[in-house]
């Protein structure tokens, strides 16, 4: 598409770097690069050892500290409750990284076996599908998120499963795309001629080659389903307090602007910088493996 | 060409008739019993009975369904139970609000976009180029609810700029229904204060949704602007001596503008799930609203109105885009 001739400069193709050293290679490519794999790395780690470290008091209320702004005793101050805002936000992030991670994992298995069995099949088989994908497009993706969230009932469990039910045509037409274009390619001729089985082809071929692709769109819609998640949050669809989820908090310190700034101030900064690091390595990511791509995957929806 | 236009008419058409199917079903799945809504917590069961019987309540679904669409062809969306008046009617009056809102977060998301567009494009992979992408991937990222809730506090509260919730002043008339946009209304019939009230009170919203605007278009346009900058036919003009204002107008600018078109769709959905939050935040009277607190209410008809004309009009967006994309593209209009 358009964009091919604009990378080049940016990032040079990788030469099959793989572990760390691919890593390095990827940040070294770009600041913005190091940038966000530096905010998801701090992200992780808080999610995975931040409730070690600060003891669990995500939810210990404290009627003595009430409110109280950023101290020596409360880093990022207390909620309206007394309780830690640091231990909550640590104790979000866990919930945020879960959540993405299911909708992920949840949408992108479901939507490839459907994209690939259409682009195999193809015929009615793959009519019926697309149509059947054409209705999730009718909608924006958050109204419908938040219309199927609202008919299952607040709870996060309902709004992971209805992100992950808006997410899923994506995935169907992404790897049904990638499976068109495959089908012509020589080394599935070959297999075709040479007599492996429709099965086999799938499995070695097409999985494989998809699989690429697929990650990528992964770690681009992660920073989105946080940002779902939370947003959902927020209206009270989704997790309900006290559960520490950066939504959640938001929604309950909207009546505390005047008097506890830090209260609304610190969960939204810290849920613009994860989605902020996972939207920039998605980027990073498409860009770096394959310029061409920046046609075929999408970035920012919301 | 005609011929697919035809098509992608027809589609448009199975797609409305899906999302009623959809719409319908899942919205009589929402919890909650809409005839002791329209009843009240005190009434009688005879009086539920009686309701239930006069919105059709008590049929199957099925026969539900038949009679809703044959309204729907009829121009009729039923009676929304939370505030009795039809569904169209209220659509009527929510919706400019709605209207003028966006069309102001478009502006002021795109006008930035396209400046800081052509500052990224002058110097490819430079420092300022990816601060520009920083600022665009920034703009996709904050929460549309934390920004809106920043600005009403910071610029509408700490700072007493800008009125925080509703379309006018508390108490202020409204001007006469026109167009039922209020700065427009107010234009048109000579109610300048009207018109300048109902601005201010657009603006700290707008702002919260153009971010997002922002960071999309910002964006695509950067991308458009250096794959133009490359063709022939801009080296001709730079070759023929033009002063590089009016290459970069004439010749690069309105030519790069045009993949932006495609976005429009993806404009759309992001203002559409912005729009619900924040109209929430800012108290403000448009569709967003009116939808929250139709699923806040179970009011069946007018989440079925406002779904239908939300995906009717994202569709057809859809639709537009296709066509002026097959109208550029002389490779797929002539196939």
């Amino acid at each position: 598409m358009m964009e091919e001739a604009v990378v080049s400069a940016a990032a040079a193709p990788p030469k099959a770097a793989s572990g760390w050293r691919g890593v390095w290679a990827f940040v070294r490519a770009s600041w913005l690069n190091a940038l966000a794999v530096a905010i998801v790395t701090i992200v992780v780690l808080m999610a995975l050892v931040g409730p070690l470290l600060l003891g669990n008091k995500a939810n210990a209320a404290d009627f003595s500290a009430i409110l109280q702004g950023p101290s020596a005793s409360h880093w990022l101050g207390t909620d309206n409750v007394g309780r830690d805002l640091l231990a909550r936000i640590v104790a979000g992030a866990r919930i945020s990284l879960a959540s993405a991670a299911l909708i992920v994992l949840l949408a992108a298995p479901f939507g490839c076996a459907l994209g690939i069995l259409a682009g195999m099949v193809g015929g009615w088989v793959d009519e019926v599908l697309m149509r059947f994908t054409d209705l999730f497009f009718a909608f924006p993706a958050f109204v419908l998120a938040a219309a199927i969230a609202a008919t299952l009932g607040p709870s996060l469990e309902h709004t992971i499963l209805a992100v992950a039910i808006v997410y899923w045509p994506w995935y169907a037409r992404l790897a049904r795309s990638q499976v068109l274009t495959l089908r012509e390619r020589e080394f599935v001729l070959a297999a075709r001629v040479s007599g492996s089985s429709t099965g086999g082809i799938v499995v070695r071929h097409m999985v494989r080659n998809v699989l690429p692709i697929v990650a990528i769109q992964m770690s681009a819609d992660a920073g989105n389903a946080i940002l779902s998640i939370s947003a959902l949050s927020f209206l009270g669809l989704g997790a309900q307090p006290p559960t520490p989820e950066w939504g959640t908090m938001m929604a309950g310190a909207q009546d505390y602007l005047q008097t506890a700034w830090w209260f609304l101030t610190f969960p939204g900064l810290t849920l613009t910088f994860t989605v902020l690091g996972f939207n920039l390595l998605g980027d990073g990511l498409r860009d770096w493996i394959d310029p061409r791509l920046r046609g075929v995957l999408r970035g920012g929806r919301v | 060409m005609g011929r697919l236009v035809l098509r992608r008419l027809v589609f448009v058409l199975f797609v409305v008739w899906g999302v009623t199917l959809i719409t319908f079903f899942l919205s009589r799945v929402v919890p909650g019993d809409p005839a002791r809504l329209i009843a009240g917590p005190r009434a009688s069961a005879a009086a539920l009975a009686h309701i239930r019987a006069i919105y059709g309540l008590n049929e199957p679904l099925a026969q539900q369904y038949v009679r809703y669409m044959s309204d729907l062809l009829h121009g009729n969306l039923g009676i929304s139970f939370m505030t009795r008046r039809p569904v169209t009617q209220d659509l009527r009056t929510y919706f400019p609000a709605t209207i003028e809102l966006t069309v102001l977060a478009l502006i002021l998301g795109v006008v930035p976009a396209i400046l800081a567009a052509m500052l990224a494009a002058r110097r490819r992979a430079s420092g300022v180029d990816q601060t520009v992408e920083l600022t665009a991937v920034a703009g996709v990222s904050i929460p549309a609810f934390w920004l809106a809730l920043l600005l009403q506090y910071v610029v509408g509260v700490k700072l007493g700029w800008l009125p925080i919730t509703g379309r006018l002043a508390a108490g202020a008339a409204p001007p006469p229904h026109i167009t039922g946009m209020y700065t427009v209304d107010g234009l048109l019939s000579g109610h300048i204060g009207t018109s300048v009230s109902a601005f201010e009170h657009l603006l700290l919203p707008a702002i919260a949704l153009a971010a997002g605007v922002y960071g999309l278009m910002t964006r695509i346009v950067r991308a458009s602007l250096l794959e133009v900058t490359g063709e022939d036919y801009v080296r001709t003009a730079e070759a023929k001596g033009l002063p590089r204002r009016r290459v970069m107008l004439r010749h690069i600018l309105r030519n790069a503008m045009l993949p932006a078109v495609t976005i429009l769709g993806l404009e759309f959905g992001v203002l559409a799930g912005g729009v619900f939050v924040v109209e929430y935040i800012f108290a403000f009277p448009g569709i967003g609203q009116y939808a929250f607190n139709a699923f806040a209410a179970s009011d069946y008809n007018a989440i079925m109105g406002v779904t239908l004309l939300v995906a009717i009009l994202y569709t057809l967006t859809n639709l537009v885009v296709d066509l002026i994309y097959l109208y550029l593209d002389p490779r797929i209009r002539y196939a």
